[in-house]
């Protein structure tokens, strides 16, 4: 792995182990060192873990805020402690927010997993500090809809980086993204998102303010993004990233949290995982992730 | 084509009963039975086209042509009728299940056959002719919940069978007959229907055969009315259902699926002798339901047909329908594919851009059965000419075709040139000229109906400074709708034009934008763009229209809400449609 430590000094830049100095202090943006990706990497590997093996549960007539409650248990069992956001699920057609008006209905509901249903399970975890934010899209049996979204869904990892290593602005990749689902004939889901993010930016999260709060979102995790979206309006730039004239700007060096979604049909798909934008290049944090492995094995049977 | 036909005597019970046999008797046989007051030759045309692949029989039900006529109502009872169906069966088609065709009263009384000797029967096809009980069970539920659909529904066929009443009165009707009713009767049928008289129908024998069919309705109908039995049966039935027929309202056919699970319906725009008026058709779907029920070949489109007639409960409403969509490989035109396949229906998914075609093709095949892209430039005549072809020699007659395929152009009148004039044209009107004119004769042509949607604008009826090439196309295409609908109604095809108003497409991004630089004209586009975002209305609700639009034949639809309130404005207000003209909106 290429060293990803920025040459030019970025703000936060700390020498000494992180896990014990995260505070209120500390800012998303900073450059990262690969000890400290290690630790990203552990904690997105972690939440795919769960991710697979809550799904592995799953069996109809489970409720999605039975399912979320698996994933906080089983993450709770796993040392974390706080959250960006408390875990979601979405099931059935609200896999594709389908009729999502307000920002309640993202919050799990009672609706039952079928057979031949899709859905998302979507968890942003933190321990000690370090955090992940990661999708994971599934589909209980057979729907012709969701194979063919999903093996669509793979030229997205693709095109996102390839833009982002070319350093073009996040609106454009967002433009690009958008021409791209209109080719495919999907919708784009992601605009529903509070900002119409594609992604935000993630960091190591601390303060002063209690862990573990927050309804969904962490208290910690609106603080840091409060404080960010402030400080990188000044440097003309937004730690969101949508495709809004505050996101006319080269790729921010630092961890974005990327969150493609689709959806057609009443069916959706997702992915999010981290990418690791540096001065220069861009790489995906982890190439080791279920989704990625299912593409490699569709694309090798056809 | 007309094949020999023999004849011979059969003895029914208590009469001699005229049967006629045409084609090879090793073939399946086909049994037709006339109505009132006809005679066998009703059939004539239909069976000189069946008689080239089944061995057909008809015969002259008792009182009527050549058969002879028992005195008084008794011998007219549903007893009666059955035992000289079976013995014309057992003459000329002993041992082997037959095909049966019922006309009228002679569905009436085949109705009863497959009810009560259903195993004699490897198919029947009922045209304008119900089952009896089922009528007096259907006006029943009707009566049961008198809502106000229900008894306007039970009314109009209350209406409809003024001749029913008339008939019970004694004497009159049969003097009525005799006086002189063959020529009034042949005026009628000709000018209600457009069924000429012929060599044969109305038959000579008319006044004699009206006069003594009265008994048809005096030994049955208030009996079984009254009375209504319990008939259901297993033989896989069609109903042939005239739309503008003056005596069997089509609403009869509800609930008739819970009483024949094989239940096909074929509603047809046509009148009540639809043998007379429509040969081809009628034989056509005797031999698709046959074949359909031995399971034998059938083309793609023969099989789509069967499949768009099954009524069952849980089918789609565009099931085994094909429709045929232009301008497929993006905005409105793939969503409209899309709502279509996702109904059921087969789609053609045609565009100048094969891939962005083949694309939705696949799509729709996600979400329907599996459809066929196409790459086609709407304005080219001859390209047209052979996709219409194709479609017709691979798929069949479309049953739904929306011309959809269009360009935007924006900028002064002055600016416009020749050239840009001639684009917008060539592909908006006669795009849609082109694709209405090909499919509209295959759909005449098949004799089965059909619908055709139009996609125009809010800019038809919308003047505007800043739209002169686009809104004048697209007003044109909105007044060849409403003609070609007023031309098309009698042959069943409706025709609709649909004007979205402001609907998020990529439209905005290809439109042109004459009269300035290329950097103005990727501003334009990108404003625009951004303006019909914002808007937010998406194509997908314009496909939702478009679909109900063809269900219920609306002859013009304004989508959004500001198509609507321009249609509004330009009937109440066009003084204020004037004055918002002049704004330039570039």
């Amino acid at each position: 792995m290429a060293s990803v430590t920025s040459p030019a000094p970025l703000t936060g830049v700390r020498d000494g182990r992180l896990i014990n100095i995260v505070s209120n202090k500390e800012a998303l943006t900073h450059a990262v060192r690969p000890a400290e990706l290690e630790r990203f990497r552990d904690m997105q590997r972690l939440c795919y873990r769960c991710a697979e093996e809550v799904a592995a549960t799953l069996e109809p007539g489970v409720t999605e805020r039975e399912a979320c409650r698996r994933m906080r248990r089983w993450l709770r069992a796993n040392g974390v402690d706080d959250w960006l956001h408390t875990p979601f699920a979405w099931f059935g057609d609200r896999s594709a927010f389908r009729g999502f008006k307000i920002p309640t209905q993202f919050l799990p509901s009672g609706t039952r997993l079928e057979e031949g249903m899709p859905y998302i399970l979507d968890m942003a975890p933190v321990r000690r500090g370090y955090c992940a934010d990661i999708g994971y899209g599934g589909v209980l049996g057979e729907n012709r809809i969701w194979e063919r979204l999903d093996a669509d869904l793979a030229a997205y990892r693709t095109l996102i980086l390839g833009l982002v290593r070319e350093r073009r602005p996040f609106a454009e990749i967002y433009a690009e993204v958008d021409a791209l689902i209109e080719r495919q004939g999907y919708e784009n889901r992601h605009r529903k998102y509070p900002g119409r993010v594609i992604g935000h930016q993630v960091g190591v999260i601390g303060g002063i303010l209690p862990k573990g709060v927050g309804f969904p979102f962490g208290v910690r995790f609106l603080q840091t993004l409060g404080r960010e979206l402030v400080k990188e309006r000044v440097a003309g730039r937004s730690p969101l990233w949508n495709g809004a004239a505050a996101s006319r700007h080269p790729p921010t060096p630092g961890l974005w949290a990327v969150e493609p979604h689709l959806g057609f049909r009443g069916v959706g798909v997702k992915f999010e995982e981290i990418l690791v934008v540096t001065e220069d290049d861009a790489y995906w944090l982890d190439d080791d992730l279920p989704h990625v492995h299912r593409w490699a094995r569709r694309e090798a049977s056809a | 084509m007309t094949t020999a036909k023999t004849r011979r005597r059969v003895r029914g019970d208590g009469v001699d009963l005229a049967v006629y046999e045409q084609g090879d008797r090793s073939r399946p046989t086909v049994l037709l039975v006339h109505g009132y007051p006809d005679t066998h030759a009703v059939w004539d045309e239909v069976a000189d086209r069946l008689a080239v692949r089944y061995h057909v029989v008809r015969y002259d039900v008792r009182g009527a042509g050549a058969s002879s006529r028992p005195f008084g109502r008794r011998r007219y009872t549903f007893d009666y009728l059955m035992a000289d169906m079976r013995a014309v069966l057992d003459a000329t088609a002993p041992e082997r299940k037959v095909h049966l065709v019922g006309h009228d009263w002679g569905s009436i009384q085949s109705w009863e056959a497959v009810c009560t000797m259903p195993d004699r029967f490897a198919s029947f096809t009922s045209i304008s002719g119900p089952c009896l009980d089922h009528v007096a069970h259907w006006t029943r539920a009707r009566l049961a919940r008198p809502t106000p659909r229900n008894l306007r529904l039970a009314a109009g066929q209350a209406l409809r069978s003024w001749y029913i009443y008339f008939f019970q009165t004694p004497v009159l009707p049969e003097l009525l007959w005799r006086a002189g009713m063959t020529r009034p009767f042949s005026r009628a049928l000709e000018l209600g229907e457009g069924v000429r008289m012929r060599d044969g129908h109305p038959a000579r024998t008319m006044p004699r055969d009206g006069a003594s069919g009265v008994g048809l309705y005096r030994a049955n109908m208030a009996q079984r009315l009254r009375k209504p039995r319990d008939r259901r049966t297993d033989v896989p039935t069609q109903v042939v259902v005239p739309t503008r027929d003056l005596f069997v309202s089509p609403h009869l056919v509800g609930g008739l699926a819970d009483r024949v699970p094989h239940l096909s319906l074929r509603p047809i725009a046509a009148g009540h002798w639809v043998p007379r008026s429509h040969p081809d058709v009628v034989a056509r779907w005797i031999t698709e339901h046959i074949t359909g029920v031995q399971g034998g070949p059938l083309t793609a489109a023969e099989s789509r047909a069967l499949r768009r007639a099954r009524a069952d409960r849980d089918r789609r409403p565009f099931e085994g329908s094909l429709v045929v969509v232009t301008g497929a490989g993006s905005g409105i035109g793939r969503a409209t594919a899309l709502a279509f396949a996702e109904r059921g229906a087969e789609v053609v998914a045609a565009d100048i851009d094969a891939a962005t075609a083949r694309r939705t093709a696949e799509l729709a095949g996600l979400v329907g059965p599996a459809a066929h892209p196409f790459q086609v430039d709407v304005s080219d005549l001859s390209a047209m000419e052979d996709f219409a072809k194709s479609v017709m020699h691979e798929h069949g007659v479309p049953d739904v075709v929306v011309n959809n395929a269009g360009i935007g152009m924006a900028g002064s009148f002055l600016d416009h040139s020749v050239d840009d004039w001639r684009a917008v044209l060539d592909v908006n009107l006669w795009g849609v000229v082109h694709g209405s004119r090909l499919f509209a004769a295959q759909m005449v042509e098949r004799g089965e109906g059909g619908h055709i949607v139009n996609t125009a604008s809010a800019a038809a009826y919308t003047p505007s400074r800043t739209l002169p090439a686009y809104a004048t196309s697209k007003a044109a295409v909105l007044m060849l709708s409403e003609c070609l609908r007023a031309e098309l109604k009698g042959k069943g095809i409706g025709v609709s034009a649909v004007c979205p108003g402001i609907v998020d497409t990529n439209i905005t991004r290809t439109s042109r934008f004459v009269g300035v630089g290329a950097e103005r004209e990727a501003s334009g586009r990108e404003r625009a763009a951004r303006a019909y975002a914002r808007r937010g209305f998406g194509p997908e609700r314009v496909a939702e229209q478009i679909v109900a639009a063809v269900r219920r034949d609306r002859a013009l639809v304004p989508v959004t809400a500001e198509a609507r309130f321009g249609y509004l404005a330009s009937r109440l207000s066009p003084g204020l449609m004037r004055l918002l003209a002049r704004i330039d909106l570039r």
